[in-house]
This record gives structure tokens, C-alpha cells and sequence, in this order.
């Protein structure tokens, strides 16, 4: 009986199941299909043999033993964690701040202006930041370099000082992102009652106390849950990032070098599919981990701010 | 008391710490545009800076007259976020529609299967070998316009706001006997063009800067788009010279003025967006409030 109307309500809405059908279709190809993929790993890839086709690898944990053994894939792991880490917390800094000073101008005009100027990197590629960052730290011709020659000081090779790295992602970064960022947060700010303001003034807190008092408190949740989610993301480095900003300058790499981009090399440049399938079964997994944690947690926080 | 028009040290700090980032972001672009417009001495001799020294169009005549590979990728760019874009709005709408449907009785079960792809990714690899080996995408078109069209986070946002639309309305266009089609494209697509607007000005933004796909998938020169193409010229200027126009390219210029030629095409790159974003960068910004309020 039941399993009629099931067979019934679907002939009902057959018409809302053609609708969902190029939705269907295309998660099925690229994010179903790619999930049979996870055996890669536990197999002798090969390509003519395709993924179910290929030889079980022998011994099974080959790929990860030869990974976890190696020192790319530690450095790779700790890159992509620490600057992820450095990222969040940067960015939660820079972001709040920013909206909190944007909050507290009063001068309409000049508030809009700037606003729409720090919004404009979002809307361009990682390729032409790495542009822009090629043009200003390029040993020849670089603004930069020619500033600290005018200064009378020696030009730095940027381009082959790892330890400078960390530092120049994180301004490209915050170059690109500040903007955007801090939108959600005036948008929270925004939309504190004022009278909570007026309250606080009457009865004497400064500027800087109702900041501290008011607005910090209540942008509370949002900070709280950007952050989660982002931390759920910690083990996924933004490719285009890397890739654009360091490209395959090796030198660059002790500092630079993050899990998606040695996938990536381990795929396209050395064709060592057995690595690259490790590195990255490691990451799904840890993510996939990650993610359900932070969600988990955003929820208990705020139900309607976890992603599902 | 007229508390504007007194002068206080504190906003003027704070609009000098605002200015400054704000000119910060602008500053590149400045130097991109003089550079492209700068002689190569020029670049030599005294670096980038804010002002050509001397101007010349001639980085844009060799780009633009000299060497079709450019307006090629322009070509392909256009194509991929056009069709890319337009596809998109119909098959996230259509998604989203039918996610939001109330009278559908299994509707959650649909949108279990599109959260699962939030939660679950097989990683790069997978993805690149289904990809090439099994939908044969490897120097398609199709390649940089697939993948990503089905979008779980962009369909939710619209089934968010299809389910704000008062469900009397669907009814009764059932009652008149309209097709659920009819219903999503007469009647719920056009109430709900704010949504799209904004999903639809997000996913052009994305395809038009994407290059991961063309990295990944492209590797037959004519099918490059324009942010592949301004990452190879970045590495090597010297292929340009390897395009049919060769000759024309020696008439305008006798030697490639590289650096500046770099600076040109990423101008060109940029243009558009920076053409646009005056007038679609509120859209942008209510579409950030909406994800906000509920991601």
C-alpha cells in the first residue's frame, strides 16, 4: 500500500522531477561520480585500466606509506594548516576592525567611497594579484625595489626568500578580502538597535566603551561562526591562491607549498597519481571530519548559521 | 548641538587609517594601467609608477591588431560566461523550484542529495580522472562550463527565497490548470529575479576569472581563456611571436615591449569587471546580506 503511494506521488510530480533532473545529473557526474574515486589510492592506477579496472595496490597502504614517509607531504600538511591558522586569524582581525572603524565615520560620502574602493579586489583573479604583486616585488623593475633603492637601500629578491612568503600571502589576502569580509559584519552592525547606544551615551560610556560593550558583543555570533566554518576549511588551501601568487618557483616553496598545490603537481607535472591520491584521501577525510565539527558546533550556537 | 559640524580628532584618524587602505586598493590598478601605457625604457629605466612618462598605445596594438591569440581567448572568455551564466540561473532555478515546492511530498529527499555534495568531495584527483578518462571533457569547451554549474549553496539560496513566496500563489496556478513549467517560468521565475540577479552576477564573476578549469582540463592553445592566457604571457612574452600575425606584430613594433605588454593584458582582463562594478556592486552587496542571514 505504501509503496504505491510513493509510486503514486512521484507519477504525480513528474513534471517537478524532469525540473530537478539537470541538478541531478550534473552533482551525479561531478560530485558523485568523483566520490567512487577514494579507492584510487588503494590501487596500481593505471590509466587505460580506468579506476575500478586498475590492480589493488600490494601491499594495499603503499601510496600512503611512500606519502607519510615523505618530507614534502609534512611540510605540505604543516604549510596548509599554519597558514590557514594565520589566515583566519588575520583576517578576523582586520575584518572586524575594519567594519568597526567603517561603523563609526560619519561622514556619508567618504564612507561609501571607501567602502566601494576596498570592495573592487574581490572581483579580480588571483592571476592578475599575482600581477599586481609581480609589479611591485619584482627584483628589475618592482615598485618596491625601486623605492628601497631611492631610500638607498639594497633591492630584495623576493621571488626567491621563502621566509618572506607568509607575510606577503597574508597582505595579498587581506588586500583581496578585507572588503568583502567585512560587509557581513556591518551588515551585523547595522542592524544593532540604536537605542542601545543611546542608553549607553546617556549614562556616559564613551565611544570606545559602547565599541566594547555593545557592538563587540554583539557581533559575537557572527565572529564565533565565520570563524568555525572557517576552521572547518582549515585543511583546504585556496589553490588559485598558491597558485597564481607562487606558481612553480621552488625556491619559494618551503613556506609556500600547501597540500592542494602538491596534489595538484603530483597530478599534472610529475603524473605521480599515487601520491597525489593519498595526499588528497588524507584531506577529504580530515575535512569531511572537520567540517561536520565545526557545523556541529556553529549549530549549537546558532541553528540558522550551520550550513545544513 | 551641532555635533557634525564640530571638528574631532578621532574621525579624522580614523578617516586617515580608511583612506590610506583605500588608496592602498586602488594603487595597483593605477600602476597597472600607467604601465600599459608606459614606453619599455620607461619601465627600464625608472621602474612602474603611478604616471607614464611617456604615453604610447602601442602594448594594445600589439595585443589587439598583432595577434589574434588574444582576441581569441576574449572570444572564448565571453562564450564560456555567457553560456555558463545563462545555464546556470535555469538549472540552480529550476533546482531551487522544486526544493521549495511544499505540496511535493519528497522534496527532502532531494535536498538531502544536494547537501551530501556539500559534505562529501572525493578531492582533485578523482574528479580530474572522472572528468577526462570518463566524460571525456580534456580540451572541451564544455570543460570550463560544467563542473561547476550545479551549485548546492547557490540553489538553497534561491529555494530559500521561492519558499518566501506565499504558497496560495502556486496553488492556484495549479487550480488554473498551469504546468509546473508554466508555473516556474511564468510566474515564480520572474517574482523571484532578485535572487537570480544576484546568484547570476556571482556565477558570471566566477567564470569570467576562472582559470583552475582551463589549467586543468585546456591544454590546446585556441581554447585558452583570457585569465590562462594573461598567466602564460606573465611567464613567457616570447610566444606571442609564435601567433599567425607575426608580421603584423613586427610592423607595429619591431621588438615586443614585454613588460608593458604584461600590463596591457591585464587591463584588458580586468576591464570589464572594472567597467562594470560601478553599477552592480550594490547587487553584490545585498547578495552577501541574504547568504549572510542564511548560508
Amino acid at each position: 500500500m505504501k509503496r504505491h503511494g510513493v509510486l503514486r506521488e512521484l507519477i504525480q510530480n513528474r513534471q517537478l522531477l524532469v525540473m530537478f533532473l539537470p541538478v541531478a545529473t550534473l552533482l551525479f557526474l561531478f560530485c558523485y561520480l568523483p566520490l567512487s574515486g577514494l579507492i584510487i589510492p588503494f590501487k596500481d592506477f593505471d590509466f587505460s585500466k580506468g579506476i575500478f579496472g586498475s590492480d589493488w595496490m600490494d601491499p594495499l597502504f603503499n601510496n600512503f606509506d611512500y606519502l607519510l614517509s615523505s618530507d614534502v607531504a609534512y611540510r605540505a600538511i604543516r604549510n596548509t594548516v599554519l597558514l590557514n591558522a594565520l589566515f583566519i586569524a588575520v583576517g578576523l582581525l582586520f575584518e572586524v576592525g575594519f567594519a568597526l572603524v567603517l561603523n563609526e565615520l560619519r561622514n556619508k560620502y567618504f564612507k561609501r567611497i571607501t567602502q566601494s574602493l576596498t570592495f573592487l579586489p574581490f572581483f579580480i583573479s588571483w592571476i592578475v594579484v599575482g600581477v599586481f604583486t609581480y609589479n611591485l616585488l619584482n627584483y628589475d623593475n618592482g615598485a618596491i625595489n625601486r623605492f628601497l633603492e631611492w631610500l638607498g637601500f639594497e633591492a630584495v629578491d623576493f621571488y626567491s626568500n621563502a621566509g618572506l612568503w607568509p607575510a606577503i600571502l597574508v597582505i595579498a589576502l587581506r588586500w583581496k578580502m578585507t572588503g568583502y569580509g567585512t560587509i557581513i559584519y556591518l551588515a551585523a552592525l547595522t542592524s544593532i538597535d540604536h537605542s542601545y547606544y543611546e542608553a549607553a551615551s546617556i549614562d556616559g560610556a564613551s565611544r570606545w566603551q559602547q565599541i566594547r560593550y555593545i557592538s563587540l558583543p554583539m557581533l559575537r555570533p557572527t565572529i564565533i561562526i565565520l570563524t568555525l566554518l572557517a576552521i572547518g576549511r582549515i585543511m583546504n588551501a585556496d589553490f588559485g591562491m598558491f597558485y597564481a601568487m607562487v606558481g612553480d618557483a621552488s625556491p619559494l616553496f618551503p613556506t609556500t607549498d600547501v597540500i592542494d598545490t602538491l596534489v595538484y603537481r603530483s597530478l599534472r607535472k610529475s603524473g605521480d597519481i599515487g601520491m597525489a591520491s593519498a595526499a588528497g584521501f588524507l584531506q577529504s577525510v580530515i575535512a569531511f571530519v572537520l567540517v561536520l565539527a565545526s557545523n556541529h558546533a556553529a549549530r549549537k550556537i546558532d541553528r540558522d548559521s550551520a550550513i545544513f | 548641538m551641532p555635533l557634525a559640524k564640530k571638528f574631532s580628532w578621532s574621525q579624522t584618524a580614523l578617516m586617515i587609517i580608511v583612506g590610506l587602505f583605500s588608496l592602498a586598493c586602488l594603487f595597483p590598478f593605477l600602476m597597472v594601467i600607467s604601465g600599459s601605457l608606459s614606453t619599455e625604457k620607461d619601465i627600464v629605466n625608472y621602474g612602474y609608477s603611478l604616471l607614464p612618462r611617456n604615453v604610447t598605445f602601442d602594448s594594445y596594438r600589439i595585443l589587439l591588431l598583432g595577434s589574434n591569440r588574444i582576441v581569441d581567448a576574449y572570444v572564448i572568455s565571453i562564450i564560456v560566461t555567457t553560456v555558463g551564466t545563462a545555464l546556470s540561473i535555469v538549472v540552480n532555478g529550476m533546482g531551487g523550484y522544486v526544493m521549495a515546492r511544499r505540496s511535493f511530498r519528497y522534496r527532502n529527499v532531494l535536498s538531502v542529495y544536494v547537501i551530501i555534495t556539500m559534505l562529501f568531495s572525493g578531492g582533485l584527483v578523482p574528479w580530474y580522472i572522472i572528468c577526462v578518462r570518463y566524460l571525456d571533457l580534456k580540451d572541451s569547451i564544455w570543460a570550463m562550463i560544467l563542473p561547476p554549474l550545479a551549485n548546492a549553496f547557490n540553489m538553497f539560496l534561491i529555494r530559500n527565497f521561492m519558499q518566501s513566496i506565499p504558497e496560495d500563489l502556486y496553488e492556484s496556478a495549479k487550480i488554473d490548470g498551469a504546468s509546473e513549467y508554466r508555473i516556474f517560468f511564468r510566474l515564480i521565475a520572474p517574482l523571484s529575479v532578485p535572487v537570480l540577479a544576484t546568484v547570476g552576477l556571482f556565477v558570471a564573476l566566477g567564470y569570467w576569472n576562472d582559470w583552475f578549469l582551463g589549467l586543468m582540463f585546456i591544454d590546446k592553445q585556441e581554447l585558452q581563456p583570457l585569465q590562462l592566457l594573461l598567466r602564460a604571457l606573465i611567464s613567457n612574452v616570447e610566444f606571442l611571436k609564435s601567433s599567425s600575425n607575426a608580421a603584423a606584430m613586427q610592423r607595429i613594433a619591431p621588438a615586443i615591449p614585454s613588460e608593458s605588454i604584461k600590463m596591457a593584458l591585464t587591463v584588458i582582463t580586468i576591464g570589464p569587471i572594472v567597467f562594470l562594478y560601478p553599477f552592480v556592486q550594490r547587487y553584490f552587496v545585498k547578495g552577501l546580506m541574504v547568504g549572510a542571514v542564511k548560508g
